[in-house]
Formats: structure tokens, C-alpha cells, sequence
């Protein structure tokens, strides 16, 4: 039984269950193809929070535990989230400044 | 010229230890200098693996804060009188350990000793940065599995960013060591073949160590597979890698092909 067994998992996709390494080579390739070019994106972040809080401290007051700054990577576009809590009405801090 | 020799890997339990004991062992019996450090500090098994676990009076930690000196924290191994052992501190943890400690103790290791073969923990953090960071060669231990590869890949990158050499604008050498090869479940497609690896990673091979009981029975035993069963499949393996870490050039054989269809038509792992 053993050896026709063998005989059925003559190579790869010739039966159920055999053959994985196919797939995982995909999906590796895939993967890595991704996160060698996102790498180092993260500190891109950081960069762009500082210097997002720095303009935006300039003109209105606002706390850098309330500026998130994140993005989001998909095959096609990349999207650049930038959220600034404000404390009151914004027209009032313009006004302060102006 | 010495040469630094790191064992890394991103993930654990692939066999770094193994390896550090395996190529370290086959190095010095070719004749030369031989000193594998353990930077895996809280978590040390190099000692273990060599057999010199009782012999461990001063460690790497107590030379890089300068409480010992290095001879005395040298372990030479019985067998061999051209390889010795640092042990890591099995009390600390890895902040124990300082960039500038550990510099001038590889300074004066470099002066020592042929080749210096570090045993990377597991992990990018602290510990697996400072055992890459003066490394002229890295030796990148991979399974045939997705999630070392990947692992693996990470390592790539902080070889090519966060070593002294990659900071002076030279790379470091790195050499691709894949473990735990079963060429049989290879062949049948059930694990990742050698060439799906390589062409993966890009990384220059420098050998495959097959899947074998050996590799345990050695370390049951406390002796590095290269001298414990000098003879068997993965100690060939490691001989071989070892000489091509010296420039040699050694036709790459895959060892078990042969047993591993035997194995399979009987319904048996291979040895």
C-alpha cells in the first residue's frame, strides 16, 4: 500500500494533498514582493506625523496625541490618512491667530 | 586576518546552535583558530550543545562589563585545542550586553583567533542586531518552510542596514545554509525544493544540511554533529560547508536523495 501510495504522490498536483510546495512558493513570492518594497515605510510615518504636527502647531493649537497619521497600501493606489483633533470651533482659533 | 562569522536567522529553532557547534567544530579540526560566542544571553544552549555546560564559570556579559577577562572566560573545548567557547550570562538579559562591550571584546577576539563564529538568538531585536553588528560574513539558516523564508528575507535587510559594515558603505558577505532538507518530500513537491529557495531569497548557497536523527543524537550527547558522527550525512554536509567558507570549492551534493526514495517506498523517514 505504501509503495502505490508513493506512486500517487508522484509529483506535484498529481492527487489531494499532495504537492503544496507549489503554493507556498507562490504565496512567498507574492509576500515578499510586498514587503521588500514597504520596507522602511513605516519610518516614512513617523517623518511625515513630526512634520505634519510641526505646520500644523504653527497656526492652530493643537496636541500631538491628537494628530494620527497612518497609510494604507493596496496593489493599485496608496492612501495617506492624516486625522488633527481640534479643540472648539476652528473660525475662533483662526480668528486668535489672524 | 580573522574573520567574524554571524549565525543568524530571524526565526527560531531552525538549527543556529546546531550550526555554530557543526561549522566551528569542522573549522578547527581543518587546523584553524576556532571561538563560537553565545549572544543569546537569558536563553544560552551553545554551551549546552558543545558539551562544556558544567565548565561555565565566567561568561560574555562578565568580559563586556570587564568584571572578567577574556582568557578566563574562554572554554577550551576537550576534544579539540584549536576551538573555544564564550559562553552567554544565563541570569541577564539582553540589555546586559553594550555596544561598546561587545566592540572591544570582538576586538580582542579578532586578534585571537582565525575565525569567530557568533550564535545569533532568535528575533531582529537588541540581541540579533549586536551579534550581525561586526560580522564580515553571515550565514543565513533557512528551512524549506514559508515562514523562515520570510524570516529569513527580514534578515537580509538589517544585514544591509544595521552592521558596522553596511554602515561603512561595504556589504556584509552573506551565504544562504538551507537545514532540515528532506530531498525526498522535495521531490514530490511537499516542501519547498533548494532552486524555490534561492531564487526566492538570491542569496549564494553554501550547503544543505539534510533532515537526520544524527543532528539530535549529537546534541543528546553534547558534541557538534561534525565530531560526534564525523561520517554522517549532515556532518558531511557541514565539513563541506566549511571548507567552502575557506574558499574552497566543493561540488554541492544533496545528500539523501537515495535513502529518502528508499525511506519512501517502505514507509520510513529516511536517517
Amino acid at each position: 500500500m505504501n509503495v502505490f501510495g508513493f506512486f500517487r504522490r508522484g509529483g506535484p498536483g498529481t492527487g489531494a494533498g499532495a504537492g503544496t510546495a507549489p503554493v507556498a512558493r507562490e504565496r512567498l513570492k507574492i509576500l515578499l514582493a510586498h514587503e521588500r518594497s514597504t520596507a522602511g515605510k513605516s519610518d516614512l510615518v513617523v517623518l511625515l506625523r513630526d512634520e505634519i504636527l510641526a505646520v500644523v502647531t504653527k497656526h492652530i493649537s493643537a496636541k500631538p496625541e491628537n494628530v494620527h497619521v497612518s497609510m494604507q497600501c493596496d496593489d493599485a493606489i496608496s492612501t495617506l490618512t492624516v486625522d488633527v483633533e481640534i479643540p472648539g470651533p476652528v473660525d475662533m482659533l483662526l480668528a486668535a491667530n489672524g | 586576518m580573522a574573520k567574524v562569522l554571524v549565525v543568524t536567522s530571524g526565526k527560531g529553532g531552525v538549527g543556529k546552535t546546531t550550526t555554530t557547534a557543526a561549522l566551528g567544530a569542522a573549522l578547527a579540526q581543518g587546523g584553524q583558530e576556532v571561538c563560537v560566542v553565545d549572544f543569546d544571553v537569558g536563553l544560552r544552549n551553545l554551551d549546552l550543545v558543545m558539551g562544556a555546560e558544567r565548565r561555565v564559570v565566567y561568561d560574555f556579559v562578565n568580559v563586556t562589563q570587564g568584571n572578567a577577562k577574556l582568557p578566563q572566560a574562554l572554554i577550551k573545548d576537550k576534544r579539540l585545542g584549536t576551538l573555544s567557547l564564550l559562553a552567554a550570562s544565563q541570569t541577564r538579559d539582553k540589555d546586559a550586553l553594550t555596544e561598546k562591550g561587545v566592540a572591544r571584546v570582538m576586538r580582542q577576539l579578532r586578534s585571537k583567533f582565525d575565525w569567530v563564529i557568533c550564535d545569533s538568538p532568535a528575533g531582529i531585536e537588541r540581541g540579533a542586531v549586536l551579534a550581525m553588528r561586526h560580522a564580515d560574513i553571515a550565514v543565513i539558516v533557512t528551512n524549506p518552510e514559508i515562514s523562515s523564508v520570510r524570516d529569513s528575507d527580514r534578515i537580509v535587510g538589517l544585514l544591509d542596514s544595521k552592521t558596522v559594515k553596511a554602515e561603512r558603505d561595504e556589504a556584509v558577505e552573506k551565504h544562504l545554509l538551507l537545514t532540515r532538507y528532506d530531498a525526498g518530500r522535495a521531490a514530490r513537491g511537499e516542501m519547498l525544493a533548494i532552486d524555490d529557495v534561492l531564487e526566492i531569497l538570491s542569496l549564494p548557497l553554501l550547503g544543505v544540511i539534510p533532515e537526520s536523527q544524527e543532528v539530535l543524537r549529537a546534541s543528546n550527547t553534547g558534541s557538534p554533529v561534525t565530531l560526534a558522527n564525523p561520517a554522517s550525512a549532515p556532518a558531511r554536509a557541514y565539513q563541506d560547508a566549511a571548507l567552502r567558507l575557506n574558499g574552497e570549492s566543493v561540488a554541492m551534493t544533496i545528500p539523501g536523495n537515495r535513502r529518502n526514495l528508499f525511506g519512501a517506498l517502505f514507509g520510513r523517514r529516511a536517517a
